[in-house]
């Protein structure tokens, strides 16, 4: 799990969340195919909210209708309680950063920056100023002078991340922010990034297909595919609670087993599933009905190496180490159960050498917490 | 060993153009300024030669009277002044009709958009004469155009179209609109349009946009097609010969009447060579316009 000290919700503790941002079954055709499809969303005041999907998944189009670029076929979008959705881009007091940054090449970085401040004919040292505090902001003060084509991929980014935030915009939307920079780059600016944000406090929607950036950078995630919302939550809930077979796949590895409900308990459920040779007893709130038809999802981090077979008759199996993975910090370990189901199973590496973890061709027994792992019932 | 025919291979194509510039561009630059510089005599050809030798002394007699005569009359700085005029005028009127046509074609779907391109090219396929021709019969006092502007009653009697300045411009703008939409059509091509999404988020309005950040990252394809309708339009002969008027005094066809109606080839030479000095000038403009650009993009 990457870090997630920023997930705590400001506002967990108010009893009806403030809404800045409404959509209101917004969809959007493209030739007869609907890219968004009917999406309503609530995004709350200072929030940092993530799209996160696959390539096509309608995301960016949902962005673009935020920023004014497309206009929706049907649907509602309320900025701070105003409909936009009819507003032109230049009169939205929305501001985006673009995935490929969109610096004007033939200026500045100080004109890039004070080019929207230019187009609300504010006074020369009012601009100049703003446009010095937003230099310092993204500690580009020294850039002023350069033209985009001197700057590295980070610096581009810290310019059009300042060009998007010197309007004081009410939104701020940023299209596969670390897109356009490297891995190592990437971790870096994810969090500064992030801290400029909320120093800053604007309220934030971005739009990634990286799960990783998404959880680090965002407060809540909303999963899209085929147009449509799958599951909006923080990350914890979105990686533990996951409410169908898309969401649990999307985001991280999971094994999955089909399953029939055998006892359903105010508390507990039963299933058992035939690829398991014991039952599965999930003890978190379910509803569901026997004889149901549902999926059970394990993450491969929730299962724990036990010596032998336990007596316990739910919550276990047992297979050969058919390959192992190492990756350093742990290894994954693909198991063959008697079913022939192949899963997988990720220990950590405790030791530098290999003692007290399974290999190639071992009997291994595994076993997981009760509320562990969920139950999906698409 | 092996490197040595790669390496004239390289030299010969660098070679074969400067020498095909120096063979059919210097050379014979340099004979007609050499005339230039000679008086006009009876006798063939019909100028008097450079270098004589005579009693031994060999001797350079460089004629300056020609250019000085250029200047004395009036007829001549008129019509350099006016085919100025008319190659300035007709260029702005491409730029600002070929500048939407340009911005049309890129926007328009990609399927239609070679279609549309081709529709541009496709009258250069033709003889460059026979369209020329082909505006008289559209322009003439009894002329399609006329014909259609009786017949719908816009007008009385025929419009005097042809043999006037207008017809010049409708010419010209006509045969170098092509010339000028393609390399515009480069440059929109090569623009990149989140640029404009990025303008437009920004609060720029649609015009703000266009002065702002569309026309300065096109200038580029702007100078280009300027250039190329420009230059050729300066010299211009067939269209303001067939099209014009007797006022239409372009110097083009100058150089042409003191070239075979006064046979003076040592004046004519002299306009020639005026006139490429004054071309000179638009296209080391050009040069160093092209220079900053090469330095502003990596």
């Amino acid at each position: 799990m990457p870090d997630n000290t920023h997930n705590q919700d400001p506002l967990a503790g108010k009893a009806t969340p403030e809404a800045f941002l409404e959509i209101q079954g917004l969809s959007k055709l493209f030739d007869g195919y609907a890219a968004v499809d009917d999406v309503s969303l609530t995004i709350r005041r200072g929030e940092i909210f993530a799209l996160l999907g696959a390539s096509g998944c309608g995301k960016s189009t949902l962005l673009r209708l935020l920023a004014g670029f497309e206009r929706p076929d049907q649907g509602q979008i309320l900025l701070d309680g105003h409909d936009i959705a009819a507003v032109a881009p230049y009169d939205r007091p929305i501001n985006m950063m673009f995935q490929s940054y969109a610096l004007f090449p033939h200026m500045t970085v100080e004109a890039n920056i004070a080019f929207g401040l230019k187009q609300e004919g504010l006074p020369k040292a009012e601009i100049a100023e703003r446009v010095g505090e937003m230099l310092r902001l993204v500690q580009m003060t020294d850039y002023a002078r350069r033209k985009p084509h001197q700057l590295s991929g980070g610096q581009r980014q810290r310019v059009a991340l300042a060009r998007s935030l010197a309007k004081k915009p009410k939104l701020l939307l940023l299209d596969e922010p670390m897109g356009a920079l490297d891995k190592k780059l990437r971790e870096e600016m994810q969090l500064e990034l992030v801290n400029i944000i909320e120093q800053v406090g604007v309220t934030c929607v971005m739009v990634t297909h990286d799960q990783e950036e998404a959880m680090t950078m965002a407060g809540r995630i909303a999963i899209m595919d085929k147009g449509r919302l799958i599951q909006v939550g923080k990350p914890l809930d979105i990686y533990e609670y996951p409410n169908c077979r898309y969401s649990a796949e999307f985001i991280g590895s999971v094994n999955l087993f089909d399953g029939v409900v055998a006892r359903d308990e105010p508390d507990t459920c039963l299933v058992s599933c035939p690829e398991l040779e014991h039952p599965v007893l999930v003890n978190h709130g379910q509803s569901v009905a026997e004889g149901q038809a549902v999926t059970i999802a394990i993450r491969p981090e929730k299962l724990q190496l036990c010596d032998q077979d336990l007596p316990q008759d739910d919550n276990w199996l047992s297979g050969e180490v058919e390959d192992v993975a190492y990756l350093g910090s742990l290894s994954v370990y693909h198991i063959r159960l008697a079913s022939g189901k192949r899963i997988m199973a990720t220990l950590p590496n405790r030791h530098r050498s290999h003692k007290g973890n399974p290999t190639w061709g071992e009997r291994v027994s595994l076993r997981w917490e009760a509320d562990s792992c969920a139950v999906l019932q698409d | 060993m092996s490197l040595l025919p790669r390496f004239r291979g390289r030299q010969l194509v660098i070679a074969l153009p400067y020498a095909w510039l120096l063979l059919f561009f210097l050379i014979p630059f340099l004979i007609v300024l050499k005339i230039s510089l000679s008086e006009s005599v009876l006798a063939i050809p019909p100028y008097s030669q450079m270098l004589s030798f005579a009693d031994n002394q060999l001797q350079l007699l460089l004629n300056f009277n020609n250019y000085l005569f250029l200047l004395s009359d009036s007829l001549y700085i008129q019509s350099y002044l006016q085919s100025l005029q008319v190659a300035s005028v007709s260029t702005l009127l491409c730029l600002l009709i070929g500048y939407p046509l340009a911005w049309a074609i890129v926007h328009s779907r990609p399927s239609t958009r070679n279609m549309l391109l081709m529709l541009v090219i496709l009258p250069s396929w033709t003889s460059f004469l026979i369209r020329v021709y082909a505006w008289m019969g559209i322009l003439g006092n009894n002329g399609f155009l006329n014909n259609v502007l009786l017949a719908l009653g816009m007008i009385d009697s025929p419009l005097q179209i042809l043999n006037t300045n207008t017809a010049v411009y409708i010419g010209i703008v006509y045969a170098y609109l092509p010339f000028m939409v393609l390399p515009l059509y480069t440059a929109l091509m090569r623009l990149d349009y989140s640029l404009v999404e990025a303008a437009a988020d920004l609060g720029a309005r649609p015009w703000k946009t266009l002065l702002t950040v569309i026309i300065p990252l096109t200038r580029g394809g702007m100078i280009a097609g300027a250039m190329l309708v420009f230059i050729p339009a300066v010299g211009e002969f067939v269209i303001p010969e067939l099209l014009g008027g007797p006022d239409t005094l372009l110097i083009g066809r100058v150089l042409w009447q003191e070239f075979f109606n006064n046979r003076d080839w040592p004046v004519a030479a002299a306009v020639a060579s005026i006139m490429l000095l004054l071309l000179m000038v638009p296209i080391m403009w050009f040069h160093h316009s092209q220079r900053k650009e090469l330095e502003g993009r990596p």
